[in-house]
């Protein structure tokens, strides 16, 4: 019998040995970048909204506080959108004809609501609440980042689980003074930790229960 | 010794080429025998109608099978032991066998070895079917995600997957790495050009030089050790999912050894009830001789009766223990609801089990056939009490419940031996069945020693 193969079967035999664990390699640590890219996530990809709301004029600019739009962040486990009323408190009188708020007049005069695109939007399997956030010493900046900072509004973290578990695990990293909450520019002291964990104690956080699973999953 | 009293293990007269015809020309033989292609079809059709009913499950969710609660384990689990099971007789064949040098596991390992593969494969389909959302199974794989959650250790489920992979991946090994003298013969016997670069891609360039086979030998005799306690690990593992819980009847130290009985000995079960028809159709009498069968038989006979006793000590042990629910329990699994069932098993373990310590009964291959089919029922039905029995009355008698596999679930379990049978068959038209390598061996050695 006569050779089956050519000399060259040789190399190919070797480039799929090699290229496949190769490949598997590059799959593998591409799936893994790309789960964690602003690409996939849309970290920093601002989302479309029908009037292009500016955080950055509104609150870095103006000084306007959270709480004066979203209303209920402290009661309830929504933070709250605010009723076009809210918006005309100011815009009755200054830019009241500017042709970029035409939609809140409109909304104003027919009574329907301005309908907003969620930019952090939870799955249906997740129970979560503002209020004990907030009341606990979560800053608003710990999620949602510099909003005085953003001309368009985007999600400043990914909100994958294992984020959300970073902090449950080890809330003392990211606590502060129920009364910074607010503060955009808030800056951690450098004994963060021990800090972190006076909070705990005084703001009774239950540390024994953030990672059971019905903590969020309920 | 007494050699000339026993049984051979390979008929007399054969050197290395018959022994090489008569195996090759199994898978090379044109055209393909009609029985083979009805065979095929049968087993196709069987396969189909699992995908179905695998896909209705997909559509519509776990609950069109009979399981919620008290009774959540249902088929599923019960087919899950069975297969994984099964496959434990091909491991034990081929690995510890091979340690103890018995010459006759020569003209079965091969075929045994590839029962074990399909049988795993149909017993990894149940747990994953079972978790309900499948598509996302590998969150059980520990891999740097994005829930920063690891597997739970505490969870049976996990060790399961554990246990099965690599039971699966060591099984693959090792039947590949025999195969591959074999597939080289195949490459050289093959007619047609493309035939033999097949065989010759999967031959991965063996070429039978003296270093060659000294590699082989130590590559083998490794995996062989490799694959050894994975006989006795895996269905402990499976059998810990049970004991584990605090359920009467499944928390229970014998276990362990109770399934691996159990699992060798319907894997035995299994052996035969594939080798006589496959020596029959393919006259390989020669081959796979009265021996074999009558080896296989014991081996039956000794777990058999080692799972009788585990049967007993559960028995003695809930008397023993004089904990009311385990009582309760022992008592329900008698006479309650389940009984045929416990009966059944009781019947095809223990009482058709006892046939064979006549001679006469382990030389009969259609006995035996018969019989192997009796022992596979029963210790299917053997792990459908055991799962059953035990959750459907345990402590709170507000919460018991009565299970009946449902239309989908008996279509899951049949069309699961349409899986397995058409993988066979194909096994059988492709890759030689017997060893080939392994055969010429054996004969030299045994002309050897007659000299």
């Amino acid at each position: 019998m006569g050779q089956l193969f050519k000399k060259r079967a040789n190399a190919i035999a070797k480039l799929v040995i090699f290229g496949g664990v190769g490949l598997v390699a590059t799959v593998s640590v591409a799936l893994y970048a790309l789960a964690r890219s602003d690409f996939w996530t849309e970290v920093d990809v601002p989302i479309e909204q029908p009037v292009p709301f500016s955080h950055q004029h509104h609150v870095g600019g103006l000084g306007i506080d959270c709480r004066y739009c979203h209303t209920s962040v402290e009661q309830s486990p929504f933070a709250g959108v605010p009723p076009t009323e809210t918006c005309m408190t100011c815009h009755s009188q200054v830019w009241k004809d500017a042709p970029v708020l035409q939609p809140v007049r409109d909304s104003l005069q027919t009574g329907k609501p301005i309908k907003w695109t969620r930019v952090h939007d939870l799955p249906d399997y997740v129970y979560f609440d503002h209020s004990i956030h907030v009341n606990k010493g979560i800053g608003c900046e710990s999620c949602h980042g510099r909003v005085d900072r953003m001309p368009l509004t985007a999600k400043a973290q990914p909100l994958y689980m294992r984020w959300c578990l970073d902090c449950h695990r080890q809330p003392q990293n990211f606590l502060r003074p129920t009364n910074e909450v607010v503060d955009m520019d808030y800056k951690a002291p450098v004994n963060q930790r021990a800090f972190g964990q006076e909070l705990i104690a005084k703001n009774h956080v239950h540390t024994a229960g953030l990672t059971d699973c019905y903590t969020c999953h309920r | 010794m007494n050699a000339q009293l026993e049984e051979p293990v390979v008929a007399p007269g054969y050197d290395n080429a018959s022994v090489t015809k008569k195996i090759t020309d199994v898978v090379l033989t044109r055209p393909v025998h009609r029985g083979w292609l009805a065979g095929l079809a049968v087993a196709f059709a069987l396969l189909m109608m699992m995908n179905f009913a695998i896909g209705w499950l997909l559509l519509k969710g776990v609950g069109i099978w009979g399981v919620n609660v008290p009774v959540a384990w249902g088929f599923a689990i019960t087919n899950f032991v069975w297969w994984i099971g099964i496959g434990h007789a091909g491991t034990f064949i081929s690995a510890i066998l091979l340690l103890l040098h018995q010459d006759w596991r020569t003209s079965i390992n091969r075929f045994a070895e590839a029962m074990t593969l399909f049988a795993v494969a149909c017993a990894g389909l149940f747990p994953l079917l079972h978790l309900g959302r499948p598509w996302v199974f590998y969150w059980l794989l520990p891999y740097p995600d994005t829930m920063g959650m690891w597997p739970q250790w505490r969870s049976a489920l996990v060790w399961d997957v554990f246990a099965v992979g690599t039971y699966l991946t060591v099984s693959i090994i090792f039947w590949y790495v025999g195969l591959l003298p074999d597939v080289a013969t195949m490459r050289d016997r093959a007619a047609s050009k493309r035939v033999q670069m097949i065989y010759g891609i999967l031959a991965l360039g063996w070429r039978g030089s003296a270093r060659h086979w000294k590699r082989f030998h130590i590559v083998y005799l490794l995996l062989a050790g490799l694959a050894t306690p994975l006989v006795l690990s895996v269905h402990s593992v499976v059998s810990m999912d049970f004991a584990i819980a605090i359920v009467p009847g499944w928390h229970s130290t014998i276990f362990p050894p109770y399934f691996v009985a159990g699992a060798i000995f319907s894997g035995f079960a299994m052996v035969l009830t594939l080798a006589i028809p496959i020596r029959k159709f393919y006259h390989l009498e020669d081959f796979i001789t009265i021996r074999h069968l009558e080896n296989c038989a014991k081996i039956m006979l000794a777990t058999g009766l080692m799972v009788a006793h585990g049967y007993i000590t559960e028995g003695f042990m809930a008397w023993y223990s004089d904990d009311k629910f385990e009582i309760y329990l022992t008592l329900n699994r008698m006479f309650g609801p389940y009984a045929p069932a416990y009966w059944l098993l009781i019947f095809c373990n223990v009482g058709v089990n006892q046939l064979l310590w006549f001679k006469k009964i382990r030389t009969n291959p259609a006995v035996l056939f018969v019989i192997a089919l009796f022992i596979q029922v029963g210790m299917w039905t053997e792990r459908y009490v055991i799962v059953i029995t035990s959750l459907h009355r345990d402590f709170l008698p507000s919460a018991w419940g009565i299970f009946h596999g449902t239309r989908w679930d008996w279509m899951t379990l049949i069309g699961s031996l349409g899986l397995f049978a058409s993988l066979f068959f194909l096994f059988l038209r492709l890759l030689p069945a017997i060893s080939i390598s392994e055969m010429r061996d054996l004969v030299h050695k045994k002309s050897e020693s007659a000299r």
